[in-house]
């Protein structure tokens, strides 16, 4: 059975309060300077609601506008008044603060998060009326703390506070007394990856059109490790999160490898598919506090708005063939191994080149390359260039080393073939799986035929290796299988026709 | 340059001399170029790693430099694709404007 891509779902969550207290880079700074410059500044230059939802980008990542429609959109972005924009797109949506508040505590299943009772109210009247609210969420929404008894157990060290501006609406308490794997600090990173994550598993299930119980199996592709200080990435978050999500018919695994997660959990998402054993396979990412604001600190020298303020999520549903849906061709997956070589162009070759290769297939039978998505606007200031533009042009030399197209054919490659990045920088949520929305819609649409998802991640971070990882796979067009005939009506007739085919097919290749 | 790799290069000029090393760069951007050719030379700009204030004055060089000095087969395997994609003139050029300022050592290339 031939594995689609069902459907994508696609959020945002706009967090200026966490960035500036708990991403990680400012965190820190709070801890070592807390009077310094960069953070009164980051506080004071952070986006409204109102701006994050009308930055191009974010309207490309939920699905209202296209990655063409973003290259024809002149830069800076950040300063773009005139841009029509929504909150909700075909993909998912952007949440303020407030609403993710409460589906932090939606995620919550052991009292961990206090939200102050008026504060609480406030997120039940706005979260109740949403179309991906359950009723169960009413329950552990719970009722509310008084501001005394939070700001007590904050005053005491037990508990790290949540603001909302500058005001404390709630908190996240120590769930051990010195386990560091339970304190406030990771429990509101993990929680956070978590609620993220129940917002696009909902979502995605409800983009399909699907019931819950419909999901057999959920993989977790982030960087966050769940555990305690016996097992500190025990894990299992993908069973946390389909609970939440009413998934009663799945279990799941945590899948890792530092940003290459998300791509190589399709590739096994798509294997179980095909090999029969579940027919509904999600593939979810939550978003990462650690990195909100990681680059602030030259946003903000540069007189720039920071602008990762936004937590992102991203969830995939990987199906068996409905004769629809965009098909993932493993006949050809583009691993980077342990004996590939650590080079740009021993990456580019490993995950691009050879898996073309493999199926008879040129640099130019593919209409869209999706490597690291990241926001150039994010990482230019920081120094780490324009981050897709750099791989496109990678792939574009490739093909020319190649003798695929000529060396003044690469420009006219990289922007035919390129995608400009649109994706926050939340690590794993860029590397290449955004794309999958507007890859699913555009082959539906007859527009592409085949587009290259392409995921690498930096395990050097980890200290174990030095080694990177990738995984690349082709989303094809639903082209109709040959119907086979039935054995008892198999006619010497049918049988030569193939053979004959099939011969042309070898002489061809052996001409090219 | 991140402060694990100003630590590593400020123990092995230490541990073998200054005019015993040479530092390489591979930078794909030519101002993220400058930042580390200055943090091997006149010290780390940032003042955030162990290279702040410390002046190595070390010879740095652009890979990009070292095509002669690379055997053709592994250049082709491993670098000759970055040629066709970067801007080796602006990196070279944004390198050696600061080596001839700021080192104090240098190699025959």
């Amino acid at each position: 059975m031939r594995p689609v891509v069902k459907g994508v779902a696609l959020s945002l969550f706009h967090v200026p309060t966490l960035m500036a207290y708990y991403g990680n880079v400012p965190y820190y700074e709070r801890v070592f300077k807390p009077d310094s410059e960069y953070l009164s500044k980051l506080t004071s230059t952070a986006r409204t609601y109102d701006e994050v939802v009308k930055y191009p980008p974010n309207q490309v990542f939920i699905g209202n506008y296209s990655p063409e429609d973003l290259r024809k959109i002149s830069r800076p972005w950040s300063v773009n008044d005139n841009f029509s924009a929504n909150r909700a797109g075909e993909f998912g949506e952007i949440f303020n603060e407030l609403e993710f508040y409460g589906w932090l505590k939606i995620a919550d299943s052991f009292d961990l998060v206090w939200l102050e009772k008026s504060f609480l109210a406030r997120v039940k009247e706005i979260l109740s009326g949403h179309s991906l609210f359950n009723p169960s969420d009413l329950k552990d929404l719970g009722e509310g703390r008084d501001l005394e008894d939070v700001k007590n157990e904050i005053n005491k060290g037990n508990a790290i506070p949540l603001l909302c501006g500058s005001e404390i609406v709630g908190s996240v308490r120590n769930a051990h007394s010195y386990d560091e794997n339970l304190k406030g600090y990771p429990l509101l990173e993990k929680l956070s990856n978590k609620a993220s994550a129940i917002v696009v598993l909902r979502q995605v299930i409800n983009n399909c059109a699907m019931e819950a119980k419909s999901i057999d199996f959920v993989i977790e592709s982030s960087e966050e490790a769940v555990g305690d200080m016996f097992q500190p990435g025990g894990g299992d978050l993908a069973k946390a999160i389909a609970e939440k999500a009413q998934c009663v018919n799945a279990n799941g695994v945590d899948v890792r490898a530092f940003c290459a997660g998300p791509a190589g959990a399709v590739v096994i998402a798509s294997s179980l598919v095909k090999s029969g054993l579940f027919k509904n396979v999600a593939v979810i990412g939550g978003g990462s506090i650690p990195k909100l604001g990681m680059n602030s600190r030259e946003h903000v020298a540069k007189g720039l708005k920071p602008l990762e303020d936004c937590l992102g999520a991203v969830a995939i549903l990987i199906s068996e063939d409905d004769g629809v849906s965009p098909v993932i061709n493993l006949d050809s997956v583009g691993r980077h191994k342990v004996g590939t070589g650590s080079s740009p162009q021993a990456i580019t070759t490993a995950l691009v080149s050879e898996p073309l290769k493999k199926l008879g297939l040129s640099f130019s039978d593919v209409d869209k390359y999706a490597p690291e998505l990241h926001n150039p606007e994010i990482t230019e200031p920081a120094g780490a260039g324009d981050v897709p533009l750099a791989n496109i042009k990678m792939i574009a030399a490739l093909a020319t080393m190649q003798g695929e197209i000529k060396r003044e054919q690469m420009d006219s490659f990289i922007v035919e073939r390129g995608i400009v990045g649109f994706s926050p920088t939340q690590g794993h949520i860029p590397s290449g799986v955004p794309f999958l929305g507007w890859a699913r819609k555009e082959i539906l649409k007859g527009n592409w035929k085949r587009v290259m998802v392409i995921g690498k991640g930096s395990l050097f971070l980890a200290r174990m290796t030095n080694l990177a990882e990738g995984f690349s796979f082709l989303v094809e067009k639903n082209e109709p299988l040959r119907e086979l005939p039935q054995p008892s009506t198999l006619s010497r007739e049918y049988i030569r026709e193939v053979i004959i085919e099939v011969l042309q097919e070898i002489s061809g290749n052996l001409g090219g | 340059m991140d402060l694990e790799n100003q630590g590593r290069i400020k123990e092995i000029a230490e541990k073998y001399g200054q005019d015993e090393v040479v530092v390489v760069l591979g930078n794909a951007d030519p101002g993220g170029a400058e930042v580390f050719a200055e943090t091997v030379t006149i010290g780390d700009p940032s003042y955030a790693g162990p290279l702040a204030g410390v002046s190595l004055g070390l010879p740095v060089y652009h890979i990009f430099e070292l095509k002669s000095e690379v055997d053709p087969s592994v250049w082709q395997e491993n670098i000759e694709m970055m040629e066709l994609v970067l801007d080796v003139e602006g990196l070279i050029n944004s390198i050696k404007e600061r080596r001839e300022k700021y080192s104090r050592y240098s190699i025959p290339v």
